[in-house]
């Protein structure tokens, strides 16, 4: 068979690869000539949003990225913090948009596959995941037949490869209703002084394959992730690729065998752009050339093109550099776990990126370049309008009338339907499983340490305003780890939104940076890894901004660990950080949004120095033992805040009201930096006086609202609610809607 | 009691195995690595839970067609101990050492949650941790796990005491036929469940309901 290397590249077959006609002139001048067919698929894999982060760039670089305890930060396959005793937390998020809206099982199933793959590829044991799903309208006619093979294609991949899911977000919008959101996370464990890392060192060393056989998968999926929808996407199919966690499993035991032997210089794992964009980056960060001969690569189908080999996205795939005197102990490694192990390259002292196929070159290119000299670009953006403040009356219904529906609705019901087909106990170091504000796995092999996990953001919230939502995302991520008596360390985003090349949308994304890194700084809570989403548009609509923050914890004692269920009868009910009328705010609230139709005020203000001073009021009573549960207040506000305490419990409570304030601004504002504690002590005691003191000399309000205990939620003037009505709203609405029951 | 855990490629609840077993009995057992040729000296013998050769086939198929299990079959013939936990209970029936059949979930999605299971037979090796008729606490995780068998076999499995634990209080998470969670050979040497006890044995665990099956089990003959 004769391969066309040298066909014609018009400005068609530009166009096709996602590069613009001034990017191409670039790369002609770069290299000085035409380039190859196969070159063009190169730097169209190399330059496309999604590995180039060309339109973000400029601002990520503004974020906090540092700390006393992160050891790496974004630049690798996943970010580490040093949890100590020599051991590190390893982590990321990473979004599967587009090929999960197009086949939802294995779009979300690679998904987690290759988050999973970033973290062990450092040297680390994957110990939890994460999902952070968005999907549209409940009503919308593809909204459950993608909420079901996305939560399967999730549970499919993770459960066989043996991580426990311990947390994450589902959420519905009609904004998402053509493009879904599936944001993975994964953390795992390491020793901080056997981390491995991309980058290349020494001339003339193997370079090898692993893993999986490369087949004509997800070629050209890097691109197609970095364009917007339109009615064609049902053509896009064959750019997903199929995930394999049987062989992932292998891939995982093989690597850390293969790394505990000393014989892994670099390695990166293929995901995105697969073969090209490893070689790429472990050349390049090395300051070496890499040489490839595409006739070693394993193949599982015949009559490939070295196009297609390069830009190949087949999963469970790695690319090393070993030490050679221990190739044949590699080698043996990997044989063990039946997989394949190719000889595919060397390294080499010129900077080249050549790739060689059945003895002919079918490119050679300057691998600095490639990534260094990608285009980078100042979009133009407008400043996101502001809201208007709310006018008007505020809108009445009865409390108990309120909160009985919005706790059976979409947003706030319970996730039991999902997180059941997730495995979450596995491991057996489960100490949190969803359902409360964060996870929480111990740390195996320490007796009293854990990590908590949360995964964040209030998309509405940023619609409305994006430097608001972005510190609110980050906030809120921040507030969950606390919620468990966790001392936040470091987070990872996601950012999920529209086409930058729209300016209100790209004034989305540099308001929403500038909200979360003022938030990171404020709260000591650095980004260490994440991942850039945009074009999540369908027909020139654009998603909600959604900013997904996944942040970790690390409890030094689990024993001291706070749960969201009361823990009792008879305990004091405590609202932290309260403004004196308890709650203000209605802007954005799913009270106004799910109740009266209404998406319309300013989203919630944070203000930051409060929220520190609060969490860490919150963290040392839990730390200390007094706090008996801790749940912090977000969606719906106080009294869904009180109604997912009972639920959790079975454990009824009284909450008094403030007479001279409008009961559904206190019960169901969104005021933001609220916990709800509990504590057993006397009311009268100087105890709870000592506690009081200790907030009020921080400029903290923690009002006694009521008292734990009975079998109803009573809310003030409001009738009493039996917790089991509330348990049965909660639980009904999303195995009655999957059932098929109407939205 | 000498112990040994088989790992086949694809499961991934060995380690939990190993590590209840380790920290109910004090000692670790031995792992066999599915190409070994024979077994080593042991009492029990477990296969773990998980996804061996991904499921592709019928779930256990492919790992009960394994040379060790040859020595399994023999070591069981012996009348050794051989206990599967899920994917391990898949391959036991696969490997024709258990009755009946285990089909997908009658929900057809996987299921993990915590189940209540009630003690048929507390007269064996394995129950004897528990008293006939108690009910406890145990988490299940899996995708197919609806217990199936003929009239017939039902019958015998009924008649001859090889039921061993059965969902109680109406949790059957799976659709099993007569709730039957777990059961033995004919010999009660080989026992098959579909839950996981390894992972409720501390109190990280939020319980230890399962711990009594492999202080039962380890504390014989030890």
């Amino acid at each position: 068979m004769t391969y066309q290397n040298n066909i014609a590249i018009t400005p068609q077959l530009v166009a096709d690869h996602g590069l613009k006609p001034d990017e191409f002139d670039k790369i002609v001048a770069l290299i000085g000539r035409q380039p190859t067919y196969t070159e063009l698929g190169i730097f169209s894999a190399m330059w496309n949003e999604h590995c180039s982060y060309k339109s973000s760039k400029k601002w990520l670089k503004t974020l906090p990225t540092s700390g006393p305890r992160v050891i790496q930060g974004p630049g690798e396959n996943a970010g580490v913090v040093d949890i100590g005793d020599g051991q590190a937390v390893v982590f990321k998020m990473e979004s599967h948009n587009h090929p999960s809206f197009i086949e939802p099982y294995q779009g979300a199933a690679t998904g987690v596959g290759g988050i999973l793959r970033d973290v062990f590829t450092m040297g680390a044991r994957p110990v939890a995941a994460m999902n952070a799903l968005r999907f549209g309208a409940p009503d919308h006619e593809k909204t459950r037949h993608l909420v079901s093979g996305v939560v399967a294609g999730v549970g499919g991949y993770g459960n066989a490869f043996g991580v426990p899911t311990v947390g994450g977000e589902v959420e519905f919008d009609e904004r998402y209703n053509g493009n879904i959101l599936v944001n993975a996370f994964a953390a795992g464990l390491a020793d901080t002084d056997k981390i491995f890392y991309s980058k290349a060192e020494g001339v003339g060393l193997p370079v090898v394959y692993l893993g999986a056989k490369t087949g004509r998968d997800g070629v050209g999926g890097a691109t197609m992730a970095s364009a917007e929808f339109g009615d064609d996407i049902e053509e896009k199919r064959p750019t997903v690729q199929v995930g394999d966690p049987f062989t992932e499993k292998r891939l995982l035991e093989a690597c850390l065998e293969l790394m505990a032997t000393g014989a892994v210089i670099a390695i990166q794992d293929m995901g995105a752009a697969g073969l090209t964009c490893s070689a790429v980056e472990m050349g390049a960060k090395g300051d070496l050339g890499i040489e490839l001969d595409l006739d070693k690569v394993p193949v599982r189908e015949t009559h490939m093109t070295p196009y297609e080999m390069m830009l190949s996205e087949s999963q469970e795939r790695m690319l090393m550099v070993l030490h050679p005197e221990k190739e044949a102990a590699a080698r043996a490694v990997f044989e063990k776990w039946e997989l394949d192990f190719a000889t595919v390259g060397y390294t080499t002292d010129d900077l080249r990126f050549r790739v060689k196929w059945q003895g002919e070159e079918v490119a050679n290119l300057p691998i600095k370049e490639l990534g260094d000299e990608a285009p980078e670009y100042d979009r133009p953006w407008i400043e996101p309008a502001k809201p208007a403040p709310l006018s008007g009356d505020v809108p009445q219904m009865d409390v108990a009338d309120a909160l009985l529906k919005l706790v059976g609705s979409h947003q706030i019901a319970s996730r039991r339907w999902v997180y059941e087909q997730y495995d979450t106990m596995i491991q057996g170091n489960s100490l949190q499983r969803p359902g409360g504000d964060a996870g929480v796995i111990r740390v195996e092999g320490h007796d009293t340490k854990a990590l908590a996990f949360s995964s964040d953001v209030t998309p509405r919230y940023c619609e409305a305003d994006p430097f608001e939502g972005g510190k609110q995302a980050v906030a809120e991520c921040w507030r969950n780890l606390t919620a468990t008596g966790a001392e936040p360390l470091a987070a990872t985003d996601n950012l999920n939104f529209g086409n930058p090349e729209r300016p209100e949308i790209m004034g989305q994304l540099v308001h929403a940076i500038k909200g979360i890194g003022e938030a990171c700084r404020a709260l000591d809570f650095p980004i260490v890894s994440g991942n850039v989403s945009l074009y999540n548009e369908t027909n020139g609509r654009g998603i909600l901004p959604t900013p997904t923050i996944g942040g970790v914890g690390l409890l030094p004692d689990w024993s001291k660990m706070a749960r969201i269920g009361f823990a009792g009868a008879n305990q004091v009910i405590l609202l932290v950080g309260a403004p004196p009328s308890r709650g203000t705010h209605l802007g954005q609230s799913i009270y106004l949004r799910d109740l009266f139709g209404r998406k319309d005020g300013p989203a919630p203000h944070v203000d930051l120095a409060h929220e520190k001073r609060t969490g860490d009021f919150v963290r040392k009573l839990i730390r200390s033992g007094v706090a008996t549960a801790c749940h912090d207040l977000s969606d719906g506000g106080l009294a869904v805040g009180l109604a997912e305490m009972a639920i959790a419990s079975g454990i009824g409570a009284t909450v008094t009201d403030l007479t001279d304030h409008d009961p559904i601004l206190q019960y169901f504002g969104e005021d933001q930096g609220r916990y709800l504690v509990t504590v057993a002590l006397d009311p009268q005691g100087p105890e709870l006086g000592a506690l009081w003191e200790d907030a009020s000399s921080l400029g903290i309000f923690a009002p006694w609202i009521g008292t734990t205990g009975g079998t109803e939620l009573v809310l003030g003037a409001a009738r009493a609610i039996p917790v089991s009505q509330l348990q049965s709203a909660h639980e009904g609405w999303f195995p009655n809607y999957m059932d098929g029951a109407a939205a | 009691m000498k112990s040994a855990v088989i790992v086949f490629p694809g499961l991934n609840r060995d380690r939990d195995m190993i590590a209840a077993l380790t920290k109910v009995s004090g000692t670790a057992p031995a792992t066999v690595w599915h190409q070994d040729a024979e077994l080593p000296d042991v009492d029990l013998v477990v296969i773990p839970g998980g996804f061996s050769y991904g499921d592709y086939l019928r779930c256990g198929a492919i790992a009960a067609r394994s040379p060790i299990m040859d020595q399994v079959r023999q070591h069981a013939a012996r009348g050794g101990k051989v206990l599967g936990v899920c994917n391990g209970f898949q391959i036991l029936i696969e490997a024709g050492l258990l009755p009946g059949a285990l089909m997908r979930n009658k929900s057809l999605k996987f299921v993990c949650r915590e189940v209540k299971l009630e003690v048929v037979n507390a007269d064996t090796a394995f129950t004897r941790g528990y008293t006939k008729g108690e009910v406890f606490r145990c988490p299940v995780a899996h995708h197919d796990g609806n217990y199936f068998a003929d009239s017939e076999t039902l019958n015998r499995v009924e008649g001859e005491g090889q039921v061993a634990f059965r969902y109680a209080e109406g949790t059957n998470p799976n659709g099993s036929l007569n709730d039957i969670a777990g059961v033995f050979n004919d010999g009660k040497n080989v026992l098959g469940i579909m839950p996981h006890p390894e992972n409720l044995i501390e109190l990280a665990h939020g319980g230890d309901d399962g711990r009594a099956l492999f202080a039962g089990l380890l504390g014989q003959a030890a």
